[in-house]
């Protein structure tokens, strides 16, 4: 064990000083490795962000929330069984929370009614198009986390009015107002005024996904009265124990059946829906996005990898006396074996630190340049790469070392 | 053999080599370079192993550095039966008992002296402490304790043999196995290092040089000639005559 130390020490020695004379040769080589390492690690980052960016825009669904819609959150064979649906009426809400409220130990704690159209909103010679129109109630609050950068949420007594009230997201906001503090400014939505009584904070799109930012949310009363068009209606339901939510579906769905009047060897015409069955179809769109991501990038490593065995099968060859040598003063197989390893480990280390720092360097960059875009740099990528670049040393430098290692000892010493 | 040959009393053998062949296939024929030499050589001789090229001089010395195993015979070194052992039993009687001297000195050139001397005890598992001390004392013991940290290419010719032999004597070996040692230098620097091997010889080393040259191999105490794979002649000198020699050159 003792000796294997000692040989492991020696073999990095070896290592350094074979890299330190041949520098221009060593950094050529290692340059393959970076590049792998750059782009894996970017391609790394990237998967992350993406990741990072689905979650958070899941965590606007909430995940303590059922929602109850027409379709279902899933891609469907059978659309026709779908379209004919009754649909969902915001009244339902009412409905559920006064059977919720008269039922002891419900799992159910609210339901929310939500309607949603596009339309222009303007502020003075500022117009933002095609801006998410949500109407709801103040207990909005309580399925979906607000924060409000300014203002605040309109109250249950403007809920209740339907009063012209109305609170915007940060884009909007940015828009309409960029000089100026948007509250208590009166905004033309529809033809309407309405007054700002609050602003989101900034929470970032991602891939086109469902934002805050661009929406504006406003008293379903208000709603109701002034936009007739066709607007799509939910409720949502919140749910009193997150770790019941199987249960909640099941009281939820008998409620629905109840609103709707429904006997009981008829199928559901409604669907409930909730956070994790969306992430279910998002998943696997994820994953092959970082699996074929990966793959592509990694091929550059292995490109980097085939410089690094290259570069040993060299340093075998040209070092065959050495190794004659090495052999006749004591070494064993398994000593050359690990000395060949070792050097191109070490190459890999290298290139994988300098390719390491260098997408460091881009990560920052690129946040600087497109702030939008989710980048992650973990401890755990940098890790992952180190790991990854040892990996690509050991496989690359087998072939070459072993080829060393069963050198006959008489050939070496004679090669010239 | 006769027994006046000696001055000195035989030590115990470490080589014992019986009927040994080695055959090379080189593409359709087989080549016997070794076609059954025997070979005894015991503790503290001085040997010169001479021959012309092809008379399988390499070949035995391969297989007295254990670097290569005989085709057909016996060998056994210090008792121990070398023909059938593997790779690595060999690498270990390598480091343990066999002190090389190569013709071309096979330094590593970027390292220093010391760290070349080294070399076999990191194959040994010695830890480093004691490594450095004992390469430190191999290299004071053949003139060079200050040229440490030198490496081979500050080094002269005569310089670089002499590191090569403290890396050969470093380990304590059984026997110190020298191939043309003087072959890349001048004869005065030449007789300056068949000066240390006598030295050597004389604190109780056992010495076998491989060589084609009579004026080298008349250092030794016992001279065998190979001939296509046979010995052709053994004989051993008395130790007067090759100091008689020694006094004829100013050292």
């Amino acid at each position: 064990m003792k000796r294997f130390l000692y040989e492991v020490i020696e073999s990095w020695r070896i290592a350094a000083a074979q890299m330190r004379s041949n520098m221009t040769r060593s950094t050529l080589t290692a340059l393959g490795v970076i590049i792998g390492i750059i782009a894996v690690t970017l391609m790394g980052t990237a998967v992350n962000g993406i990741s990072t960016g689905f979650d958070k825009s899941m965590a606007v669904l909430g995940d303590d929330v059922l929602y109850v819609t027409q379709w279902p959150w899933k891609p469907v064979d059978d659309w026709w069984n779908y379209r004919d649906r009754k649909r969902i009426k915001t009244e339902y809400a009412e409905t559920l929370n006064r059977v919720i409220s008269k039922t002891p130990n419900t799992n159910l704690v609210v339901a929310v009614p939500t309607s949603n159209l596009f339309r222009s909103i303007k502020y003075g010679g500022n117009q933002v198009d095609n801006v998410f129109v949500l109407g709801t109630t103040s207990d909005f609050t309580l399925t979906s986390t607000i924060d409000c950068k300014e203002g605040r949420f309109f109250s249950e007594i403007e809920s209740r009015g339907g009063a012209n009230v109305v609170v915007i997201g940060y884009d909007v906001a940015d828009a309409l107002f960029p000089a100026e503090s948007p509250i208590d400014k009166q905004v033309l939505i529809n033809g309407q005024l309405f007054k700002v009584v609050g602003v989101n904070s900034r929470q970032g799109t991602f891939l086109g996904l469902f934002s805050w930012d661009s929406m504006v949310a406003l008293p379903l009363g208000a709603f109701n009265k002034y936009f007739s068009g066709k607007s799509e209606s939910d409720v949502r339901v919140k749910v009193k124990d997150k770790t019941k939510v199987n249960e909640a579906k099941d009281e939820l769905t008998g409620l629905m059946r109840r609103v709707r009047g429904l006997q009981p060897e008829q199928k559901d015409d409604f669907s409930i829906n909730e956070q994790q069955a969306f992430k279910s179809t998002l998943d696997p769109v994820k994953n092959s996005i970082a699996f074929a991501g990966l793959f592509i990038t990694g091929l550059s490593l292995f490109v980097g990898a085939i410089g690094i065995m290259n570069i040993t099968f060299v340093s075998v060859k040209e070092r065959t006396k050495e190794i004659g040598t090495r052999k006749a003063l004591g070494a064993r197989r398994r000593t050359i074996l690990l000395q060949f390893l070792i050097e191109s480990t070490a190459l890999c280390l290298l290139g994988g630190f300098i390719g390491l720092t260098l997408a460091f360097l881009l990560c920052l960059a690129l946040a600087a340049a497109v702030p939008s875009f989710p980048i992650h740099f973990s401890i755990g990528l940098v890790l992952a790469s180190m790991i990854v670049s040892v990996i690509t040393g050991l496989l690359s430098g087998f072939a070459p070392a072993w080829s060393a290692s069963r050198l006959d000892p008489v050939i070496a010493l004679r090669y010239e | 053999m006769d027994e006046r040959d000696f001055v000195r009393p035989r030590g115990p053998i470490v080589i014992d080599i019986e009927n040994i062949t080695k055959d090379y296939v080189m593409g359709q024929e087989t080549v016997r370079a070794l076609r059954g030499v025997s070979l005894q050589i015991h503790r503290n001789e001085y040997i010169a192993v001479m021959g012309p090229s092809g008379s399988g001089k390499s070949t035995l010395m391969n297989m007295l550095g254990c670097l290569d195993t005989p085709s057909s015979g016996r060998y056994e070194f210090n008792g121990r039966n070398v023909a059938e052992m593997d790779d690595d039993e060999l690498a270990a009687i390598r480091n343990r008992e066999i002190g090389f001297v190569f013709q071309t000195f096979n330094l590593l050139p970027r390292s220093t002296s010391l760290r070349n001397v080294e070399l076999p005890l990191i194959y040994a598992g010695i830890d480093p402490d004691t490594r450095e001390e004992q390469a430190a004392q191999a290299l004071i013991d053949v003139g060079l304790g200050d040229r440490m940290q030198h490496k081979p290419n500050e080094l002269s010719g005569g310089q670089r043999q002499r590191v090569a032999i403290a890396r050969a004597l470093v380990n304590k070996p059984s026997i110190i196995l020298a191939d043309e040692p003087t072959g890349n230098l001048d004869s005065k620097t030449g007789e300056e290092i068949m000066a240390l091997f006598e030295h050597l010889y004389q604190r109780g080393n056992t010495i076998i040089l491989v060589t084609h040259e009579r004026d080298i191999a008349a250092h030794a105490r016992r001279t065998v000639h190979l001939r296509d794979g046979l010995i052709e002649s053994d004989e051993v000198k008395q130790d007067r005559q090759v100091q008689d020699r020694h006094e004829a050159i100013p050292v």
